[in-house]
């Protein structure tokens, strides 16, 4: 790859915030067609270099060179302009316009709408990337969605194509789709820039590699012929031990949930059908799905904020499905939902104030009816030491700590009740490797000392290093849980892309 | 074509000119609240326009300037909301609400000296014979230019909103301030000019009620026709045309009413005089339910406040 003409290169950019420098000393460069991958945690820096190629902010220091010349977009049109297209991790689409219009706002010169719609079934077909222009962004997959910006992307040529995270949201065959998409790409000699954390996606795409941690450059890698264990040590900066597992006997059930429907309170939300498992002492059930299959209403019908007939979810064997959170709680049952600020914490509450919210009943906070405040601030201050939650004081708002930092808190805060039943949706979500494997091993640790857990995830790996079980929610239905053992991946995306059908033809 | 002693084709063409203000104001709204702008100002902003309207016209004879001065009396005070809302982040529901009393409170200091003064008059559009077709004629050929303009508004209003770019930038920050920003749309900026061209459309329907509805000054001269633009453009669901409807029937209703008393009607003048504001209501209100996509159709971001947070 080094005979490649160098496309664009970054010499020395430095960007501070208050508090934080995001970037210090950033070098790095990428030739024209090369997939490059920038590898490193949340709160690297990775996002906010990419902003500084795209425009969306400048550096303080260190210049950028584009084929030779200087390079300092003032703003994304001048990138635009130049070549560099932009595919984000949170999606920048409006959802109550239609994929035309989405297109039409993410390009300098749109043509009339009759053309960009041409345009885009040919741009469409030509990289197998199926869409139709007039349909609403709101009522598309997330994996649609993102054909929808990759698309916008295409339409402008780009030289330099950024993708930050784009496979979050994915289904293996998905991901499959979009890497045929960018390998075409790469070789029609557009360059991509591939934001990521997932290590066997940049070993099976990328040309080369520059590994980022705390905003610093700390080495290169050829992603082809490195281990990933090797680039994860590289992007961690310490030796990762992957999460132990405890021999475990399975014990008596703890969490039986039959023929659960409830139709969801969410607007857009998918409402279960029928959802059916069981749950056993010692076990952990992992259960995968894309954003939006049920998820979120799962969780809110085991944690009690939905209620259902009442032999419909059952905790310890005592039918538990019209009590409310409280009561479910007292019977044994804690739950961490995937929205931390709002939901899972108050965000204008203070850390001993949302440790009393949850844990009141299990940890007897009360007395004679009023806040025992000494015991409530002694339990936060157990959580925040035990679960290394990074905070000047368990006196601040929740609202203050970082997106990670308060994830640990809130599972930390769940986990320290002495649960018999642990539900939790997205334990790690946006949680740093080494933080990520300390909630695990805690997950592990809880169901060594005999609880049932169900944790729900998007995340594949997660689930398939700490499940003993495995199931999928698609549609709002839960496919059979299956062991995790003797699972590939390819099965999984079968289970995932709803073909149930299949993957019993498949297995029987 | 008389019915219970009421002419309809009179009726027909004096609604159209009491609808005006409130069809002026909804227009401006509307806009301000598809860039995502909740302003509850709006009567604030009609009744500075009334007076700023009022005043220029008294003072240059001119009423073409009258408009303009109510325009821009309107927009001043829409920049005051803009400054709080965009610049120093207040919460916007306040910030309008308080609008709404600076500006009733500041119209009447204003015009304490113009009280029992007449303005100049706003004179029909010259259509020469064409006012002469019965019926016709007195409908669409006899209004001021301010009803055509109103009418004129409808339509481009709709056309740029649907069409064209800089409506799809309008709606696009209204939809998602959060995206808009990330694809590079300076998010404040194109806010802060719909709030501008709201308040000069609220102003200008303001100006209408001093200086041709009324035709004179009086403190609280809008009596609420502030509120009823901002009920219009949530049931028109953000819609012009329906925006439009919603207007001629709160008109329609006025002048009914008013014709009625006249008429010497035996329902009690208290039922006609809240009739218009009850029917508009009940009318927009079945209009809008039933179908779900009226109520989604609300922009997005409506009511929230963009800070780029980078």
């Amino acid at each position: 790859m080094s005979e490649r003409p160098v496309l664009l290169a970054v010499e020395g950019i430095t960007k501070a915030y208050p508090g934080v420098v995001a970037n210090a000393d950033v070098s790095f460069s990428i030739g024209e067609g090369e997939v490059h991958a920038l590898l490193g945690e949340n709160g690297a820096g990775k996002s906010t270099l990419v902003k500084m190629i795209y425009g969306l902010v400048k550096p303080d220091q260190g210049r950028m060179v584009w084929k030779g010349a200087d390079y300092a977009p003032a703003a994304p049109r001048a990138a635009r302009a130049t070549g560099v297209a932009m595919v984000f991790q949170h999606f920048s689409l409006f959802e109550a316009l239609n994929v035309a219009e989405n297109v039409a706002l993410g390009m300098e010169n749109p043509p009339p709408m009759k053309e960009l719609a041409a345009k885009i079934r040919a741009v469409s077909e030509e990289y197998g990337l199926p869409l139709d222009p007039s349909r609403m962004v709101g009522d598309l997959s997330a994996g649609e969605r993102q054909r929808v910006e990759i698309i916008r992307c295409l339409l402008q040529d780009p030289k330099l194509l950024i993708m930050d995270e784009p496979t979050s949201v994915l289904t293996p065959q998905e991901v499959e789709i979009l890497f045929r998409t960018l390998r075409q790409l790469s070789a029609e000699g557009t360059a991509i820039l591939y934001i990521s954390h997932k290590l066997e996606e940049i070993r099976s795409l990328c040309d080369a590699a520059t590994i980022l941690r705390r905003g610093k450059v700390v080495g290169t890698a050829d992603p082809k012929t490195s281990s990933a264990r090797e680039l994860a040590e590289a992007m961690v900066g310490a030796t990762l031990t992957p999460p132990e597992r405890h021999g475990r006997e399975k014990g008596r059930v703890l969490l039986g949930v039959s023929d659960l429907s409830v139709a969801s309170p969410i607007p857009f939300g998918t409402s279960l059908k029928e959802v059916s498992f069981t749950v056993s002492a010692g076990e952990v059930l992992g259960i995968a799905g894309v954003a939006g299959n049920g998820q979120d209403e799962l969780l809110l019908a085991l944690s009690g904020e939905i209620a259902a007939p009442s032999d419909r979810v059952r905790i310890d064997s005592a039918p538990m499905g019209d009590k409310g959170p409280g009561e479910r709680r007292r019977a044994g049952l804690v739950a961490a939902p995937e929205d931390r600020l709002g939901h899972a914490a108050a965000p204008d509450m203070s850390l001993v104030e949302n440790a009393f919210l949850t844990g009141a009943i299990r940890k007897g906070l009360t007395k004679n009816g009023f806040i025992d405040w000494a015991a409530t601030r002694d339990y936060a201050e157990r959580v925040i030491k035990a679960y290394d939650v990074r905070t000047p004081g368990s006196h601040v708002a929740a609202r203050a700590l970082s997106g990670g930092n308060l994830q640990k808190f809130v599972i930390g805060r769940e986990l320290s009740q002495e649960p018999l039943v642990i539900v939790i949706n997205q334990p790690t979500w946006g949680v740093d490797a080494a933080a990520a494997a300390a909630i695990r091993q805690a997950i592990l640790d809880r169901a060594a000392e005999g609880a049932a857990v169900v944790v729900i995830s998007q995340d594949l790996d997660e689930l398939l290093e700490i499940s003993d079980r495995f199931a999928v929610l698609n549609g709002g239905r839960l496919t059979p849980p299956r062991p995790v053992q003797g699972l590939t991946v390819d099965e999984i995306g079968l289970m995932m892309g709803g073909a149930h059908g299949m993957e019993v033809a498949h297995h029987v | 074509m008389d019915i219970g002693g009421i002419n309809l084709v009179v009726l027909v063409a004096s609604l159209m000119v009491a609808a005006v203000p409130i069809l002026l104001a909804a227009l401006g709204e509307l806009v301000v609240e598809k860039a995502g702008v909740l302003n509850l100002g709006v009567e604030g902003m009609m009744i500075m326009g009334a007076i700023c309207g009022f005043i220029t016209a008294v003072g240059t004879g001119s009423p073409l300037l009258g408009f303009l001065g109510g325009a821009l009396g309107g927009m001043v005070l829409s920049l005051v909301f803009a400054f709080l809302t965009q610049v120093l982040l207040a919460n916007q529901v306040a910030t309008g609400l308080a609008l709404t009393l600076f500006g009733l409170g500041l119209s009447s200091l204003m015009g304490q000296n113009y009280n029992g003064i007449k303005p100049p008059l706003t004179g029909a559009v010259p259509f020469g014979p064409l006012r002469d077709i019965p019926v016709l004629g007195r409908i669409v050929f006899s209004h001021d230019w301010v009803v055509y303009f109103s009418v004129a508004m409808v339509v481009l209003l709709w056309w740029v909103l649907k069409a064209t770019r800089l409506g799809l930038i309008i709606r696009a920050v209204g939809e998602s301030h959060e995206a808009a920003h990330a694809l590079g749309y300076k998010v404040n900026r194109i806010r802060l000019g719909a709030i501008a061209f709201g308040g000069a459309m609220a102003g200008m329907g303001g100006a209408y009620v001093s200086l041709v509805r009324v035709p004179q000054w009086v403190d609280g001269i809008t009596a609420g026709a502030g509120w009823i633009a901002l009920a219009i453009v949530v049931f028109a669901s953000w819609k012009p045309w329906r925006a439009l409807i919603g207007a001629y029937l709160f008109g329609g209703i006025s002048v009914l009413q008013l014709n009625l008393q006249a008429a010497g009607s035996a329902i009690p003048v208290e039922y006609l005089s809240m009739s218009p504001y009850l029917i508009t209501i009940l009318v927009l209100v079945i209009m809008s339910s039933g179908r779900g996509r009226a109520a989604l159709n609300a922009p997005a971001a409506l009511g929230q406040n963009f800070h780029a947070a980078r």
